[in-house]
């Protein structure tokens, strides 16, 4: 087979996709007008889900979610930490929800198991004592950059072409079919066009630009959050809180760091994002009702980044309402072959995202040819460079 | 809000780079990633800088500061002052691709030729109870491939073909920490003229890693190990 794809992003719904694509036998080329996950994917919580936050709000999501953490722990085994998750109940209310909880949970296919608070403190002493209960989830932690280089590295060595640091800067059309797009290497300055049968949008919060390049509406909602690491790892499992999703309701514990986040709210530009110095303030305050001391190992790094949240129905101004399941969208629909978008959904879901993508792109060529992503391991990031 | 002054090398392989200044506002609580990146967005698409995690745990965005190796993303700007320059330029001992832009891979190639497995034992589970069907806890390396070390080591600047101090930092951990690893093959590799004898005790790699490795410590450490192991060869301790 001879079709070549383009895939515009190399987060990880770009990664994903392009080693999709590749396994399948397409010709692939990646262009990322930066390094590897320097947009959404590099900078965001690190959570490996288990599809437990969304359980009782969002049982699609959830269900994807844990179906694919068991895929991911196949197929990745260098990018994860895995060492599960609590949901914790820290007062009357969020105890209010625990039966309605480990109901969803079974609801989603999740295995969640109600603890012990003796235990569960025995397993992380520096939890609030205070709890009130404690679930376990099979919750696992990542490695964003790596994450998304063993995906390219394993596309790379089935012969994709990944060429970073190169923009997409317009697309060239014929008639009103994509034929490519026109890139500008941002190391030489030079442009040129790169031909291509199907284009694939993975731009995350950006899609909506490069649509809009291609003349097309794609309707998402770039919705930042903001994340804090300290200086020190106090907690081995992910810290959830035992509730309906909210602001600073997780820690995730990654290296010898934890993390606490996140938060909310719309953005128009997402290449820079200033942080809200309530939001920071909001997410100290949370973490310390979750570890008191939160902050005595210092504070290491405060960051924000968008998602590409997708905006189907009506728009909750703090974007917490949007599903955090995915969409993929054939623009054939508004009129322009050869051009597909794929957002939405998480880092966690990227390989379903992909496997979605990838079958839109077959059935536009009129192929059929079984994805195979849920068992081929993945090689090491390493092997990218 | 202060106006920060950021004095970037710049340029492209072929022609001779220079140093050149942007005004940045931000609060004092931001980091130098923040201040690089809105240069980025708001005045000069061309500049080329690595950077993913924004949390000290990618390793992507080492760079050297006023001629010290440093992450952007934990440097914070409040350590500088708005009317002294900040001087940002790229690691050494890597080829320059450009601006702040390096290529690591003949790191990563080394470190893969180790073959360094970045998931270890985790120490802070040693003795609690662990969960229902989980055996070990695990956590990621401490190295997070940055280079920082290598663009600090003297060493590096005369050998071009020395492991450098990650590399043999994660022999080191490789030897510590029981794994299926192939001991007489990163014996081989360390004990090498290029390998642990290179070093000479500069120190600077542990003065700038930012992730608590101790670079040089672990080197001799691994030394102590390579004499013993010879002096069991010598004289036949046997094994
Ligand atoms: C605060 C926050 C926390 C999150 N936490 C988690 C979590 O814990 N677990 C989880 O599973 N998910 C999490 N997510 C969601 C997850 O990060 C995103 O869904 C995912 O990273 C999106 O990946 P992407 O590849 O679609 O987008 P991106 O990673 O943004 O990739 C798009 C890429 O396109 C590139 N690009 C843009 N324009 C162009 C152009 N013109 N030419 C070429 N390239 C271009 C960008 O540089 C970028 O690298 C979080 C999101 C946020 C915002
Ligand atoms: S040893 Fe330290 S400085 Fe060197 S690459 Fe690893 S983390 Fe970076
Ligand atoms: S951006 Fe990852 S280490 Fe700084």
């Amino acid at each position: 087979m001879s079709y070549h794809v383009i895939v515009i992003g190399a987060g990880s719904t770009g990664a994903a996709t392009a080693h999709d694509l590749a396994l399948r036998g397409f010709r692939v080329t990646v262009v990322e007008r930066g390094e590897v996950a320097s947009g959404t994917s590099g900078r965001n919580h690190c959570l490996l889900h288990s599809g437990g936050r969304y359980a009782m709000r969002d049982p699609e999501s959830a269900r994807e979610c844990i179906e694919e953490n068991m895929i991911l722990r196949r197929i990745m085994p260098e990018a994860l930490e895995l060492n599960d998750g609590l949901f914790v109940a820290l007062d009357e209310q969020d105890l209010s929800f625990k039966e309605r909880f480990l109901a969803a949970c079974e609801e989603c296919g999740i295995p969640a198991r109600e603890i012990p608070v003796k235990q569960a403190l025995a397993l992380e002493p520096h939890l609030n004592p205070n709890i009130l209960a404690a679930v376990q989830v099979p919750d696992g932690v990542f490695e964003p950059f790596r994450f998304c280089l063993s995906f390219l590295a394993t596309a790379k060595h089935n012969g994709a072409t990944i060429l970073t640091y190169t923009e997409v800067v317009d697309f060239v059309f014929q008639g009103r079919t994509v034929a490519g797009v026109r890139v500008r290497d941002r190391r030489t300055g030079e442009e040129r066009v790169i031909g291509g049968d199907i284009v694939v949008n993975a731009a995350g919060p950006w899609s909506g630009k490069i649509a809009a390049m291609a003349g097309v509406d794609v309707p998402v909602v770039p919705t930042a959050g903001v994340m804090i690491s300290v200086g020190r790892r106090w907690n081995r499992m992910v810290i959830n809180r035992l509730n309906m999703p909210g602001d600073g309701d997780i820690i995730v514990p990654q290296r010898r760091t934890a993390i606490i986040g996140t938060t909310s709210w719309r953005v128009e530009d997402p290449d820079f994002i200033p942080i809200p110095e309530d939001h920071v303030r909001l997410l100290l305050d949370r973490a310390e009702r979750f570890i008191p001391g939160y902050t005595r190992g210092g504070i290491r790094g405060v960051f924000a980044v968008a998602r590409p949240l997708v905006g189907r129905r009506g728009v909750a101004a703090d974007g917490r309402e949007l599903s955090r399941t995915f969409e993929c969208f054939d623009h054939a629909v508004d009129g322009v072959e050869g051009f597909v978008t794929i957002t939405g959904g998480k880092m966690t879901t990227a390989r379903a995202m992909a496997e979605k993508a990838v079958d839109v792109v077959c059935a536009k060529l009129g192929l059929e040819i079984p994805c195979r992503t849920r068992e081929v391991p993945l090689l090491s990031y390493r092997a990218f460079f | 809000m202060p106006t920060w002054q950021l004095r970037l090398l710049r340029g492209r392989p072929g022609s001779s780079p220079r140093l050149e200044t942007y005004p940045v506002e931000l609060p004092a609580e931001a980091y130098l990633i923040d201040a690089v990146e809105k240069i980025w967005a708001e005045q000069d698409r061309s500049l080329l800088f690595r950077h993913a995690c924004h949390h000290a745990s990618c390793g992507a965005c080492g760079v050297r500061v006023n001629g010290r190796e440093r992450l952007m993303c934990i440097t914070p700007l409040r350590e500088f002052s708005p009317d002294r320059p900040i001087r940002v330029e790229p690691l050494r001992h890597f080829p320059w691709l450009g601006d702040l832009l390096v290529d690591v891979s003949p790191m990563m190639r080394r470190m893969a030729e180790v073959g360094f497995a970045i998931i270890r034992r985790d120490e802070l589970t040693a003795d609690r109870p662990l969960p229902e069907g989980i055996e070990q806890g695990t956590r990621f390396e401490d190295c997070i491939e940055c280079g920082l070390c290598l663009s600090a080591c003297p060493v590096m600047a005369a050998d071009e073909d020395y492991l450098g101090p990650a590399t043999l930092a994660a022999i080191e951990r490789m030897r510590s920490e029981p794994r299926d690893r192939d001991a007489a093959r990163l014996l081989a590799l360390a004990d090498d003229p290029h390998g642990a004898w290179r070093c000479h005790s500069a120190m600077e790699c542990t003065a700038v890693c930012p992730s608590n490795v101790d670079p040089a410590s672990a080197i001799g450490r691994l030394r102590r190990w390579l004499i013993a192991e010879k002096l069991r060869r010598w004289f036949g301790g046997g094994r």
